[in-house]
C-alpha cells in the first residue's frame, strides 16, 4: 500500500497520498495547534456524552473537574510547605510529597497518572519510531505484553541459576523485555522487507499470538503457572518476581505502584529516540525510508534492512515499557492481564496525536495517562458522575481523538483555501 | 507444466488427503490403537508433498505439507490418547455444529470486508463494526420485544459506523487505517459505557428475545442430523449469504463496478461510475454485515451482551478475508478452518485447559504464515488502502 509501487496511478494527485508525507505536511501546517484542536474537540463532543448522562450543565462541568483532580494534576497547584515524612529530619518541600505511604491523595493520584505515563511514551514511541519509517505499527500490545513475559521469565527464573546482585538482575530482566519486543516485532519487519506481507496484518496476528501463547504459559496446568501456596482460587498467574529484581520506588509506596525510576528512563528513551532519528545514520535511512522508499531505494539504501531494523527498534521501546511495567509494579504476570490489557492500542492515539515527535509523543502520553487515572473509579466522586462508566467515556474520547487526528485533512483543506487566498493577493495583475 | 499437466498437482492433492487421513484413522470411528498407522501415512503424505513442491506445485505441495505434519502429530497423539476421552472429544457431529456456530460470526464480517476492500476501503473497523451490532441488537429485541426489529436495529446501528468509517476514509481522505482503528476504540466505549448505564451490573435481561433456531427434524439422529438439525437462523442465512455475495461481486455489473472502484479508481470514473457513491455504499454494508455477526454472537449464540465480547473476532474476520484471497468462497472456507479450530480448541478442554488455550493461537499462526506467502500470495485489491481524489 505505500506509494510508489503503483505505476498506473496518474502523477499529479492535488494532496499527498501516503500516510507519512501526509503526517509530514501537517507537521509544517499545523504545529501544536492541530492536535491542540483535536483534543478540545474530541473533549466537547464527549462533554455532550456527559451531558446527557447527568442532564445539567454544571455536573458536566463538575464532572470534568472531578476527572481533572483524579488525576493528580491539581498536585500542582497545592503549593505549602510540607514535611517529607523521612524520620530524623524536619526537611520540608514545597508540595505534597509521598515517602513510603499514601499520605497525599493528589501526590498519589500523580504518581499513578506518571507511572502510566512511563508506559504510554514508551509505546507511543514504538508506534512513532515505525510511523516514521511508514510502518504502522499496531502490534505495539503484542510487544508490550512479550516485553512483560520475557522480563518476568528471567527475573523468576535467573535468581535459581545464578545469584546476580539486585542492580544486574533487574539489568538481566529488563533487557530480556526488550530483546522479546524487538524480535516479535522484527518478525513483522522481516516480513514486510522479503515478501512484503502487510506490517498491520501480521503485527495483529502477532499481538493475538502472543496473548494467546502468553495465556497458555500462564493458566491453570501451563508450564510457567505458579505452584507457590496461596495462589489457588486466585486468577492463574506466573510465580511473584524477587524483591531483588523490583525496580525501586523513589515516590510514593512502594508496595502500592508508587513512581518507579523507570520515570526517567522514559524520559531518556524520549531524548534516545529523539538522537537516534535525527542524528544518527540510522535514523536518516529510516526517515528516508519513510518518506519515499523508491528513492531511497535508489539512493543505495538498504529498504527492508531498514524496515527490519525500525520494527525490531519500535519493539525494543515497547518491551521496554512492559518490562518496566512488570519490575516496577506488576511483580507478576496473569492471564487477565494479558487478555484485557489495552495499553499497546493507545500507544497508537498518543503517536497519532504526538505526531511522532519526542516532544508531542510525550505531551499526547501525559494527556492520555492523565484522561486514564481520572476516570479511573476510585478517584471520581460517585454523586457527580457514575465511575463505572467513566473509563468507558476515557475510551470514547480516546476513539474521537484518533478519529479527528486521521482526517487531518480538515487542517489541509482549511490551509489549502488560505494559500489559494494568498496566491491570488499575490498574484500578477 | 504442460508436459506434465496433472501429474504433481494430482499428486499434491493426493499427499493433503493421505495427511487428512492420518489423522482420521487413529480418531473415531475407525480408531487404529497403533502409533504405526498415523506416522506411515503422515510421512508418505509429507514426502509426496515435499516431492510435488521441488517438481514446482508450490501452492498444492506445501497444503500437502501442512496437512502431512498436522495428520501425522494428531494422529499420533490420538493413539497416546485414552480411548474414553478421545471419544468423548472427537464427536464428530458436534464438532461440526460448533465449527458452523464458530465460523458464522466471522462469515458475516468477513463478507462485510469482502465488499469494502474490493471497493477500495480498508476495513479494520471490522471489530469495532460487530460490536456495536452484537450491543444495538440485544438493546433493540429488548426495547421493541421482538427479536427481528433488535436484529434491525443492530444492523442499522453498524450501518451507521460504517457511514462514519466512510465519511473519514471517503469524504475527509483520512488514513483508513487510523479511521478503523478510532472505529474499535469509538465502538468499544460507546457500547460499554452504555452498556453499564442501562443494564449496570445486572446483564443484559435473561429473558430477552432471542434469534429462533430452525428444527430439522426429518434429518433424524445421524451425522447430518447432528450438524444441521438444529441450527441458528442466522447460520442459514450466512450459509445462503456466501452464494449471494459470490454472485452479486463476480456476476452483476454492481460487483465489477465494486471490483473497478478497487482496483483502478480512476478507470472507474473514467467511464462514468461514481466512485464516491460505490466505496460508500460498499462500506455501510460492510458494517451492516460485520453488525449481523455482532448480533449472531449477541443474540443468537449467548443470548446476552457483555463488554467487549467480540474478543478479536472482527481481526480474525479480516483475517480470514486475507487467507481467502479477497473472494467469497475463499473466505467462507478460512471462516470453517478457524471455526473448526475454536470448536476442537473447546473440545480439547477435557484434555487440558492451557492445551486448548494454546491450540486458540493457532488461526493466528496459520494466518501469519498464510500473508507471509509461504502458502500462496495473497494479492489484495490494487487500489485498496489509497483515497481518491476526483479531478
Amino acid at each position: 500500500m505505500s506509494a510508489g509501487e503503483d505505476v498506473r496511478q496518474l502523477p499529479e494527485e492535488p494532496l499527498p497520498e501516503d500516510v507519512v508525507n501526509r503526517y509530514r505536511v501537517m507537521q509544517k501546517a499545523g504545529g501544536l495547534v492541530a492536535p491542540l484542536l483535536t483534543v478540545i474537540l474530541a473533549f466537547l463532543i464527549s462533554g455532550v456524552v456527559v451531558l446527557l448522562t447527568t442532564r445539567s450543565v454544571s455536573d458536566t462541568l463538575r464532572t470534568y473537574q472531578g476527572i481533572f483532580n483524579g488525576t493528580g494534576l491539581d498536585w500542582f497547584f497545592r503549593v505549602g510547605s510540607y514535611s517529607v515524612g523521612v524520620p530524623f529530619t524536619g526537611a520540608r518541600v514545597w508540595f505534597p510529597w509521598n515517602t513510603n505511604d499514601i499520605s497525599s491523595q493528589a501526590a498519589a493520584n500523580l504518581e499513578q497518572t506518571l507511572l502510566l505515563w512511563t508506559a504510554l511514551v514508551l509505546v507511543g514511541l514504538a508506534v512513532a519510531f515505525a510511523f516514521r519509517c511508514g510502518l504502522f505499527n499496531i502490534g505495539g500490545q503484542g510487544q508490550y505484553l512479550a516485553g512483560s513475559i520475557g522480563a518476568v521469565l528471567v527475573a523468576t527464573e535467573l535468581p535459581h541459576v545464578v545469584a546476580l546482585p539486585s542492580i544486574l538482575l533487574i539489568v538481566v530482566s529488563i533487557v530480556a523485555g526488550m530483546l522479546a519486543g524487538a524480535a516479535l516485532a522484527g518478525i513483522a519487519g522481516l516480513l514486510k522487507g522479503t515478501v512484503g506481507a502487510h506490517e498491520v496484518i501480521t503485527t495483529i496476528m502477532l499481538n493475538w499470538i502472543v496473548i494467546w501463547v502468553g495465556s497458555y504459559l500462564f493458566a491453570v496446568g501451563g508450564p510457567l503457572q505458579t505452584k507457590a501456596a496461596g495462589a489457588a482460587g486466585a486468577v492463574p498467574s506466573s510465580a511473584d518476581i524477587p524483591d531483588s529484581a523490583k525496580i525501586h520506588v523513589f515516590w510514593g509506596d512502594p508496595l502500592f505502584q508508587g513512581l518507579t525510576i523507570g520515570f526517567f528512563v522514559a524520559i531518556g528513551s524520549l531524548v534516545v529516540y529523539n538522537l537516534l532519528l535525527n542524528r544518527t545514520t540510522l535514523g536518516y535511512e529510516v526517515r528516508a525510508v519513510g518518506h519515499n522508499p523508491e528513492a531511497a531505494r535508489y539512493g543505495g539504501i538498504g529498504v527492508a534492512r531498514n524496515y527490519f531494523v525500525a520494527m525490531a527498534i519500535a519493539g525494543t521501546f515497547a518491551g521496554l515499557a512492559g518490562a518496566l511495567d512488570l519490575l516496577g509494579w506488576k511483580f507478576r504476570e496473569d492471564i487477565t492481564d494479558i487478555q484485557s490489557s489495552s495499553i499497546g492500542f493507545i500507544g497508537i492515539a498518543v503517536a497519532l496525536l504526538g505526531r511522532n515527535t519526542a516532544v508531542g509523543v510525550g505531551l499526547a502520553a501525559l494527556l492520555f495517562a492523565a484522561l486514564q487515572t481520572g476516570t479511573a473509579s476510585r478517584s471520581l466522586d460517585p454523586s457527580i458522575f457514575p465511575p463505572e462508566l467513566a473509563s468507558s467515556l476515557a475510551v470514547i474520547i480516546q476513539g474521537l481523538v484518533v478519529l479527528f487526528v486521521g482526517a487531518d485533512v480538515i487542517v489541509l483543506i482549511l490551509l489549502r483555501r488560505v494559500r489559494g487566498r494568498r496566491q491570488q493577493r499575490t498574484a500578477p495583475a | 507444466m504442460k508436459r506434465l499437466p496433472h501429474g504433481w498437482r494430482a499428486a499434491a492433492w493426493i499427499g493433503v488427503l493421505l495427511g487428512v487421513l492420518a489423522a482420521l484413522v487413529a480418531l473415531p470411528p475407525i480408531e487404529i490403537r497403533s502409533a504405526v498407522a498415523p506416522l506411515l501415512v503422515g510421512l508418505v503424505a509429507l514426502t509426496v508433498g515435499i516431492g510435488s513442491w521441488i517438481r514446482g506445485e508450490r501452492r498444492i505441495g506445501s497444503y500437502a505439507v501442512a496437512a502431512g505434519v498436522f495428520g501425522l502429530l494428531i494422529g499420533y497423539l490420538a493413539t497416546r490418547s485414552s480411548v474414553d476421552k478421545l471419544d468423548a472429544v472427537v464427536v464428530w457431529g458436534a464438532l461440526f455444529a460448533a465449527m458452523l456456530r464458530y465460523a458464522t460470526p466471522l462469515a458475516f464480517a468477513s463478507l462485510g470486508g469482502l465488499f469494502s476492500e474490493r471497493s477500495g476501503v480498508v476495513n479494520i473497523g471490522l471489530e469495532g463494526m460487530m460490536l456495536t451490532g452484537a450491543f444495538f441488537t440485544v438493546w433493540g429485541a429488548d426495547r421493541t420485544g421482538t427479536w427481528m426489529l433488535g436484529l434491525a436495529i443492530g444492523i442499522v446501528a453498524g450501518g451507521l459506523m460504517g457511514l462514519l468509517h466512510a465519511f473519514f476514509s471517503i469524504s475527509l481522505r483520512a488514513d483508513q487505517i487510523v479511521g478503523g482503528t478510532a472505529i474499535n476504540f469509538l465502538a468499544l466505549g460507546i457500547t460499554t459505557y452504555l452498556f453499564v448505564k442501562l443494564y449496570g451490573s445486572e446483564g443484559t435481561p435473561s429473558d430477552v428475545s432471542t434469534i429462533p433456531s430452525i428444527h430439522l427434524g426429518f434429518l433424524g439422529h445421524g451425522f447430518i442430523g447432528d450438524v444441521f438439525g438444529r441450527l441458528d437462523l442466522l447460520i442459514w442465512v450466512a450459509i445462503v449469504l456466501i452464494f449471494v455475495v459470490w454472485i452479486v461481486v463476480f456476476k452483476t455489473p454492481i460487483g465489477l463496478r465494486i471490483r473497478a472502484c478497487g482496483e483502478h479508481p480512476r478507470a472507474a470514473d473514467t467511464v462514468g461510475i461514481n466512485v464516491y457513491a460505490v466505496r460508500y455504499g460498499a462500506v455501510v454494508l460492510s458494517g451492516m454485515l460485520a453488525a449481523a455477526g455482532g448480533a449472531f454472537l449477541s443474540l443468537g449464540f449467548n443470548g446476552s451482551f457483555t463488554p467487549n465480547m467480540t474478543a478479536g473476532r472482527g481481526f480474525i474476520a479480516l483475517a480470514a478475508l486475507i487467507f481467502g484471497n479477497w473472494r467469497p468462497f475463499g473466505a467462507a472456507a478460512a471462516c470453517l478452518l478457524f471455526g473448526f479450530a475454536s470448536a476442537l480448541g473447546v473440545a480439547l478442554q477435557t484434555y487440558s485447559l492451557s492445551i486448548s488455550t494454546l491450540f486458540t493461537a493457532l488461526p493466528y499462526v496459520i494466518t501469519l504464515v498464510a500473508v507471509a506467502g509461504v502458502i500462496g500470495r495473497s494479492i489484495p485489491p490494487a487500489a485498496v488502502g489509497r483515497p481518491y481524489v476526483r479531478q
